[in-house]
């Protein structure tokens, strides 16, 4: 370029600023209290605005692969009636309020959450304290979900990355909740019966977690303590929490064949260490370096030199009972196979060569900056938290990845590629055409 | 209450300051008056195919996401039919690498050619990933043109056909920066741990030499009132039927834009809302339903949208929903559903308070509109709203020949028979 755009000034525009890499991260840790029904509470108190998130987080009954969708069914059925309000009475209370209520199954553990402005919690409290003490699941409803729910799965499973993502959780996580891949019949068959024994096993004081974050001051957590304190009973059978073993399928390659697709969904992976084992942090190095961020090595070569794909990455799912590394992407379905090529290849480099200096300094920086800026407000504070209690861990853990990001070697990384990523033994899911 | 400063470089640059220190983060949005309405009819699609083109580097700095990423940062952008937006979020005490970096690609782009070619192919599978290969993923492709006629809005960003984007040639993109990417043109918030003589100073350091450019004189033929009732049917892959119906609406300045949002609020916001109590769950026609408006800065759409059970015929679907339409253009709506949304309204207000780049992004949209403060007369604006308003509302709207009806016939034929058959080899 031989234009001079700045005239005016004596900036050079092709330094970069200087910048300062990021060393104090500090977390706000919660105030905790344990009710005498069994009922742990944590308390993250801060904030400007006069509203609170709190979150009731029940631990998951034992898989059933008999009745596979019972738990997201209990979860989901919730908000859908009481002993004194239906579903509708219930909708109306939350939404008049100007609060938001949710239910969400996990894979580990489920959850209703209630976001509400301080001013209304005397009103919407009692309404979560009704659901989850006096569900009815109502036949009605549960026939409109099941209804509904098929529906919805016909849509999903016209969608090639929604069936790649089944195919690949089921044979890496083989008959557990991992594995789970709904199918209409597991919806038909649900029973009422079923759905309040599951709820009285699951919902109880003793088997629930409360987190809140917010502006929560003495009178409002008293408020929330005294409610689902003695008023809010264990019943005769404590819930069993316990799951299944893992157990991969031995098959590792998974075909769907769609003849008219214009685009093939490829999801491929291996089963691998989980956020307990001393690997996973230089591992989340690894994974960002190779498709953890929008310069990965993954999207760099086949999103932004090929153009194969609107978008490709790679991720670590920890689980209780394990963890799984996978690759994800979407690609042109005339490119699919040059697509897997590719990703073998970045795969293999790995193995073979040291990430350099440049790309892991700035992996460094990024995954920093990415953590600072993840504590966005007091609810990604809570959020934190809960990555940690529920595996089991202590606040510790954030200070090793911090230093763990700032001084994981090239070496190291190298040898982590070689121990865990075996391209042969990875599983392969594609759909669409091949 | 979002507080801000305000100032304006020689260059005609608009800055916004929002100092928040209960973060260690700040954030650089950059808003540009351009979007797809501003793009010929023959070369649809260009607006976001140039936000992609945005990241392949600028004319001093080759690479844009690297040098920001190596600092803590993350980027991203959108394009909509009105507007395209650029964030940064990074730690503060990197602030500076923000200016750098969007002050150099509003001096200019570097126009590679290798960028232009792998975009072109970038997007190109992105239309096929959310507009192609999905069912109903073409909804707006066809919808549009049936509600729009004469306005650039009969296009959606992602553009009428992949042939546009193919074609997309290196002047065509000089061409569009030179007309659009401008100090002129842009409204840019700062927001975060900064303060605002720091900002002042940065963005007169960074932008302050960038020259204003020419002024992008924006005449759209705009669309005439609708007085006919239209309707388009086809038969796709699509595993369940689906209706929508399409109305015009008012633009976002119309004063009773407050009273359509409301509207579409009473029908059809959350379990409590009247399309998902009556159809849903009562009458059992639908297995969703939803009701939403497109809040353009031109004439825009009021959408309704729901897949009828199997057992439902289309016939009875549409009739279902014009009943409820019928309702509330007949009956006030009673005074505790409107505190109700109301009510719902104010609470997401303060709940998008938590989030530093939502009030970013607001500040800037607002400013755009005219003024960035109306961001803190919304509120109020939504809690004056009469059951009256909302009435006259849905009359105004809610007519026959002011309705654009697509529906979507699944091909059962098509639908593979092995969806079930899992794990194939």
């Amino acid at each position: 370029m031989t234009i001079d755009y700045s005239p005016m000034t004596n900036i050079d525009r092709t330094l970069a600023p200087d910048f300062k890499a990021i060393d104090n991260i500090t977390l706000l840790r919660p105030q905790s209290q344990q009710l005498d029904n069994g009922c742990k509470i944590f308390c993250f108190n801060s904030g400007g605005q006069e509203l609170v998130r709190i979150e009731w987080i029940f631990g998951n009954l034992r898989f059933n692969p008999a009745k596979p969708m019972l738990n997201m069914a209990t979860n989901t059925m919730l908000t859908e009636g009481t002993s004194t309000l239906n579903a509708a009475q219930i909708a109306d209370k939350i939404d008049f309020y100007g609060a938001f209520l949710q239910v969400e199954y996990g894979y580990e553990n489920s959850t209703v959450t209630l976001y509400s402005l301080n001013k209304h919690l005397h009103h919407t409290l009692p309404v979560i304290f009704d659901l989850l003490t006096n569900s009815t699941f109502p036949e009605k409803e549960l026939e409109t979900f099941k209804r509904n729910q098929q529906q919805k799965l016909q849509v999903s499973l016209q969608k090639n990355d929604f069936i790649a993502r089944r195919d690949f959780n089921k044979a890496v996580y083989g008959d557990t909740i991992y594995g789970l891949g709904a199918t209409p019949d597991n919806y038909k068959s649900l029973q009422r019966d079923d759905l309040v024994a599951h709820y009285k096993e699951m919902y109880q004081p003793a088997n629930c977690t409360i987190i809140i974050a917010g502006k929560v001051e003495a009178d409002a957590l008293s408020l929330i303590s005294d409610t689902f304190d003695k008023n809010w009973l264990n019943g005769p059978v404590a819930a069993n929490t316990t799951q299944p073993e893992l157990t991969p399928a031995t098959d590792l390659f998974y075909f769907t064949e769609k003849p008219e697709a214009l685009q093939s969904a490829i999801r491929m992976g291996i089963p691998t260490i989980n956020r307990n084992h001393a690997d996973f942090q230089p591992m989340q190095v690894l994974n960002t370096v190779l498709g953890g961020y929008f310069g990965s090595r993954l999207m760099a070569n086949i999103r932004e030199d090929k153009g194969y794909t609107y978008g490709i990455g790679s991720g670590l799912s920890s689980l209780k009972q394990g963890g799984a590394f996978f690759i994800a992407t979407e690609v042109g379905a005339d490119v699919c196979k040059s697509a897997v090529e590719e990703i073998e290849k970045e795969l293999n480099l790995l193995k073979t060569e040291l990430i350099p200096d440049e790309e892991l300094d700035l992996v460094r920086n990024y995954m920093l900056g990415s953590l600072l800026g993840s504590l966005e407000n007091v609810f990604s504070h809570a959020d934190k938290f809960k990555s940690i209690y529920f595996a089991g861990l202590d606040y510790d853990y954030y200070d090793r990845y911090a230093a763990t990001v700032k001084n994981t070697t090239s070496q190291q990384l190298l040898d982590l590629a070689n121990k865990y990523f075996d391209f042969d033994s990875f599983y392969k899911v594609i759909v669409g055409k091949y | 209450m979002v507080k801000f400063n305000r100032f304006t470089l020689d260059n005609g640059l608009r800055v916004i300051v929002h100092e928040d220190n209960t973060t260690p983060m700040a954030v650089l949005n950059i808003l540009y008056d351009v979007g797809a309405r501003d793009e010929d009819a023959d070369q649809t699609g260009f607006a976001h195919l140039f936000e992609h083109l945005m990241f392949g580097g600028s004319v001093n700095i080759p690479s844009y996401d690297e040098p920001l990423q190596r600092v803590g940062g993350e980027n991203n952008a959108f394009t909509s039919n009105d507007i395209t937006n650029y964030y940064i979020t990074l730690p503060s005490a990197n602030i500076e690498t923000a200016f750098w970096l969007e002050s150099d690609r509003m001096l200019s782009l570097a126009f590679s050619e290798k960028s232009l070619e792998v975009q072109r192919n970038v997007v190109i599978e992105e239309f096929k990933q959310r507009y192609l290969n999905q069912p109903y993923g073409d909804v707006w492709l066809k919808l549009r043109p049936l509600v729009y006629k004469t306005h650039s809005y009969r296009w959606a960003t992602i553009g009428k056909t992949i042939k546009h984007i193919e074609d997309a040639r290196i002047e065509d993109v000089k061409a569009f920066f030179k007309k659009h990417y401008n100090p002129q043109n842009a409204i840019m918030v700062v927001g975060g741990d900064v303060n605002l003589e720091q900002v002042k100073q940065l963005a007169e350091k960074w932008f302050g030499s960038i020259p204003a450019g020419e002024k992008y004189i924006r005449n759209l033929p705009q669309e005439a009132d609708q007085h006919e009732e239209r309707r388009e049917t086809v038969t796709a892959k699509v595993p369940l039927n689906d209706v929508y119906i399409a109305f015009q609406m008012g633009a976002r300045l119309d004063e009773d834009y407050y009273a359509v949002e409301l509207l579409s609020d009473v029908l059809s916001r959350g379990h409590s809302s009247r399309l998902y109590r009556s159809l849903v769950q009562d009458k059992q026609i639908f297995s969703e339903v939803h009701a939403y408006i497109t809040s353009s800065l031109d004439k825009g759409m009021f959408v309704l949208e729901g897949k009828p059970l199997e057992n439902i015929s289309i016939e009875q679907a549409e009739a279902a929903l014009w009943e409820e339409l019928e309702k509330i253009k007949n009956e006030e709506v009673p005074a505790d559903e409107l505190t109700k949304v109301q009510n719902k309204t104010e609470s997401t207000m303060v709940f998008s308070e938590m989030s530093l780049l939502d009030k970013a992004m607001n500040l800037a949209s607002f400013e755009l509109l005219g003024d960035a403060n109306l961001l803190n007369q919304e509120t109020e604006k939504y809690l004056a709203v009469t059951g009256a308003q909302i009435k006259q509302a849905a009359n105004k709207i809610f007519r026959k020949d002011n309705s654009s009806t697509l529906i979507y016939l699944a091909d059962k034929a098509a639908v593979s028979e092995s969806e079930f058959s899992e794990l194939e080899n």
